[in-house]
């Protein structure tokens, strides 16, 4: 029945291969910007004294991290659906880090529900813990395994911290964008601090990590660092980083996130740029090489691009119904 | 593959008999002994998907309920309805953030563990996981937070809607990961093509590939073993609470309804399971071989109970071994649709058998529990008719105690569909020893299968602490005598006085 709706040998479109490149890649960028700043909220959490404080943090957290994080689950299963060899060498060649990280997920996502589940002290802060930690491991790792597969290299090697460094510093320029947005003046001042600090560690981070990309050809990717479209998003970053610090020192904080916002998004598009056409350096895989056969790309093609905008639809009706200020009792009536 | 043991060769070829002493491979010289990488995998991914299959049945089962008295609590502003929402609202909250976080590490196995499955099979399960992801994980999670949290900034009928959504979403998540599983079982719609050296499975026509033969028994069977597992949940939960306090209305709906659901479902899967069965001697029938320890190819008895004679019957459940109560050839029967005379396929016929003391016993468990949820309903369904329900201490007992059984006879049938279907991983087409890793070595994978084990023992014993909590929360703001420690072992909760 299927079959003489969807063309068997060809592609729909003649560079839909690329085409599901780019989806990959924008899910994974989605995935980097919004459960990014999650991972931002948690690491700024252990910098808050008060109970008050505290809610106020996890209130902002609670009604969208899940959804944030199905946006890993869709980028990983777009990749298996679009490229299997490449998901399968992925995870089985960094086994380790990918386990590493999905236990990190796990702490940071049980910390803050079990929190609430009891009024103990005690057990209150082992949850802290989960959360904290876990939301600091979880970028830090995912940002390894990023560098390992963009750059060939292995994990103690300066492209591969770096990318770590870098994820986890973004996320926390995200995160404190995202808190200064909702919060009332005086957290919000004291979170442009810590924004402005992790913005000027994010931009020095990568630098030096495309300098260190350059100086050891990590990947074959040195050249496509000096190329034009690879060279304007470095340019694009630094000045949305440097003009999110004018925004928030200015007090423009909602102006400041959506500058925050575009630096997680401009990396995975750089990281996309560095990869193209290859899609799996450490085999030289190409993105041709790795795609599956024209019917069962065109079908999930067919089937899915359309899901996909219907699900865009539900995070701007989610993040309409949660919009403005909170506090520890949550998003007001 | 290299010097690793193939773990089929832990099993006994025809027999499937276990052999303990080649389960361990690669022992290291020193004092750790390590598992090979094919069994760690193998351990790894049984113990973290029957951890996660708790959660996510959770969520299939729950949502009907929740959908009820989010209902008809926004419809009525009865007391009653609220209590129940608030309960299993957060009960289904704890249950889904468990269920995402389990859920992540399955499909991160594909590849750290699997990755051979994942590529010879990625474009056939690739899709349905996607369209999982997208249709259903993103559905589910986005309304939930509005449930959770959206209470006073959606109107009624978008919250009421809200439930609905997360309920649909869980329903299709279900649907989407069974189209892979009974892929596995009866895969279909495809053909194998050699592409980079590698034999790989090219889909060639989707809908026969999504709509195996396997697919509509397992999602039946499926969403009624959940419901059947969350009747009996919230059966125990509320038989608890009445028990605690003797007079609460809405735990007394709550049980009533529960008894009701069961009654429905449980006679439902015992009508349907038996149709299964016989679909899977049609499909698998050394599945159904090592579900009977049925090894010569004649006519077959069917084993209503069995009980081992000697320890040995455990690991090798043979007739000789076993004290039956067998209907002569009725298993002919059963199997042909109407044939005393019918053969039936034995396990000697085949080169290598799945363990079939494990798929044996575990058969005979969820039959047995099943059978024992249909007198329960009946039971219950007495009581009510007589107006007794909430009065009978011996059946409001028995409520409890059997509360975590429904999720036993889940697992115990899972371990029948999954362990009946090795030496597979693909029906026919891939074996679990050619799906693992080859550059996986015995140390991680006894590294991580350790780490999971102890995680997910944590989170089991954390979730069964937090419903406890719940409940004690909820006697106490029902006036309740508060339990005593004593009652349930583990440290004394300190509730909050706000409530």
């Amino acid at each position: 029945m299927t079959e003489s709706l969807l063309p068997v040998d060809a592609y729909l479109v003649a560079s839909l291969p690329e085409v599901w490149f780019a989806a990959v890649m924008f899910a994974l960028g989605m995935y980097v910007v919004l459960d990014g700043f999650d991972f931002g909220i948690g690491m700024l959490y252990a910098t808050r004294t008060t109970e008050h404080e505290r809610e106020a943090f996890l209130s902002a957290f609670g009604p969208v991290w899940d959804a944030n994080e199905v946006w890993l689950i869709a980028f990983a299963t777009m990749l298996l659906a679009a490229f299997p060899r490449v998901y399968s060498a992925l995870l089985a060649d960094h086994n380790l880090l990918a386990i590493g990280f999905v236990f990190a997920l796990l702490f940071r996502g049980l910390g803050p529900e079990l929190r609430e589940q009891r009024d103990d002290e005690r057990w209150e802060r082992y949850c802290d813990y989960a959360f904290v930690g876990g939301s600091a491991a979880a970028p830090l790792l995912f940002g390894v395994l990023a560098g390992r597969w963009a750059f060939d290299v292995a994990t103690l090697s300066l492209p591969a911290l770096l990318t770590g460094v870098d994820l986890v510093a973004v996320s926390i320029v995200t995160g404190a964008a995202f808190l200064a947005a909702k919060s009332d003046p005086d957290v919000a001042s004291e979170l442009r601090g810590y924004g402005t600090a992790a913005t000027l560690v994010y931009l020095g981070g990568t630098v030096a990590l495309l300098a260190s990309v350059v100086a050891t050809d990590a990947g074959g990717a040195a050249e496509a660092i000096r190329s034009p479209p690879a060279a304007a998003v470095v340019a694009l970053s630094i000045a949305a980083g440097l003009g999110g610090i004018g925004l928030a020192r200015r007090g423009a904080y909602r102006a400041w996130l959506a500058s925050a916002l575009t630096l997680p998004a401009l990396l995975s598009a750089l990281i996309a740029l560095l990869l193209y056409p290859t899609i799996y350096p450490p085999t030289g895989l190409s993105v041709r090489g790795a795609v599956v056969s024209p019917l069962a790309l065109n079908l999930v093609t067919v089937l899915g691009f359309p899901v996909l905008l219907l699900v865009l639809w539900y995070f701007k009706y989610l993040y309409g119904v949660f919009s403005g200020p909170v506090d520890a009792e949550g998003y007001g009536g | 593959m290299g010097s690793r043991v193939n773990l089929l060769n832990s099993f006994e070829p025809k027999t499937g008999r276990m052999l303990p002493s080649t389960l361990f491979s690669g022992v290291d010289p020193g004092w750790v002994a390590l598992l090979s990488p094919e069994l760690a995998s193998r351990a790894q991914f049984g113990w973290t998907i029957s951890v996660h299959i708790i959660f996510a049945s959770l969520s299939i089962g729950l949502a009907p309920f929740m959908i009820y008295f989010t209902w008809k609590d926004v419809r009525t502003d009865d007391e009653r309805f609220a209590r129940l929402r608030s309960f299993w609202v957060q009960v289904f909250a704890v249950g889904f953030v468990m269920g995402t976080v389990t859920g992540i590490p399955m499909s991160f196995q594909f590849g750290t563990n699997f990755p051979q499955f994942s590529t010879v099979a990625g474009e056939l399960i690739g899709g349905p996981l996607a369209f999982e992801a997208k249709m259903a994980f993103f559905l589910e999670a986005v309304f939930l937070g509005v449930l959770l949290y959206g209470r006073e900034r959606v109107r009624d009928g978008t919250y009421v809607l809200s439930s609905v959504l997360v309920g649909v979403g869980a329903w299709l998540s279900g649907f989407w990961i069974l189209i892979v599983n009974a892929w596995m079982q009866t895969p279909r719609g495809y053909e194998m093509v050699t592409r980079n050296g590698m034999e790989v499975a090219r889909l060639t026509d989707p809908s026969a590939a999504f709509l195996t033969p396997r697919m509509p028994w397992m999602y039946v069977h499926m969403i009624n073993a959940s419901l059947i597992a969350v009747a009996l949940l919230v059966a125990g939960v509320s038989a608890y609470i009445v028990w605690k306090t003797r007079e609460s209305e809405a735990w007394n709906t709550a049980l009533k309804l529960a008894v009701v659901i069961l009654l429905v479902t449980a006679p439902m899967q015992a009508v349907h399971g038996d149709a299964y069965a016989r679909h899977v001697e049609d499909t698998q029938p050394q599945k159904f071989a090592a579900m009977e320890a049925h090894y010569e190819t004649d006519e077959a008895d069917l084993h209503l109970l069995a009980f081992p004679r000697e320890v040995d019957a455990l690991t090798d459940p043979r007739a000789e071994n076993l004290v039956t109560v067998s209907l002569p050839r009725v298993g002919s029967f059963l199997a042909s649709g109407g044939d005393f005379g019918a053969e039936v396929t034995g396990l000697n016929e085949y080169e290598e058998n799945p363990p079939v003391a494990l798929v044996f016993w575990s058969f005979r468990a969820m039959v047995g529990l099943g059978f024992l949820f249909i007198a329960l309903a009946l039971w219950g369904g007495y009581l009510i008719y007589d107006g007794r329900l909430t009065d009978s201490d011996r059946y409001l007992k028995a409520m409890v105690a059997a509360s975590p059984l429904g999720y036993a006879a889940l697992l115990t049938g899972w371990y029948v569909t999954e362990i009946g279907r090795q030496p597979w991983v693909i029906q026919g087409e891939l074996r679990t020893g050619e799906a693992v890793s080859s550059t996986l070595t015995g140390a991680e994978a006894t590294l991580t299968l350790a780490a999971f084990v102890v995680v997910y023992v944590g989170l089991v014993a954390t979730a069964l602490y937090v419903l406890k909590w719940l409940i004690q929360d909820e006697l106490r703001a029902l006036g309740a005598d508060e339990p005593s420690g004593d009652r349930w072992r583990g440290p004394l909760p300190e509730v909050s006085d706000d409530d």
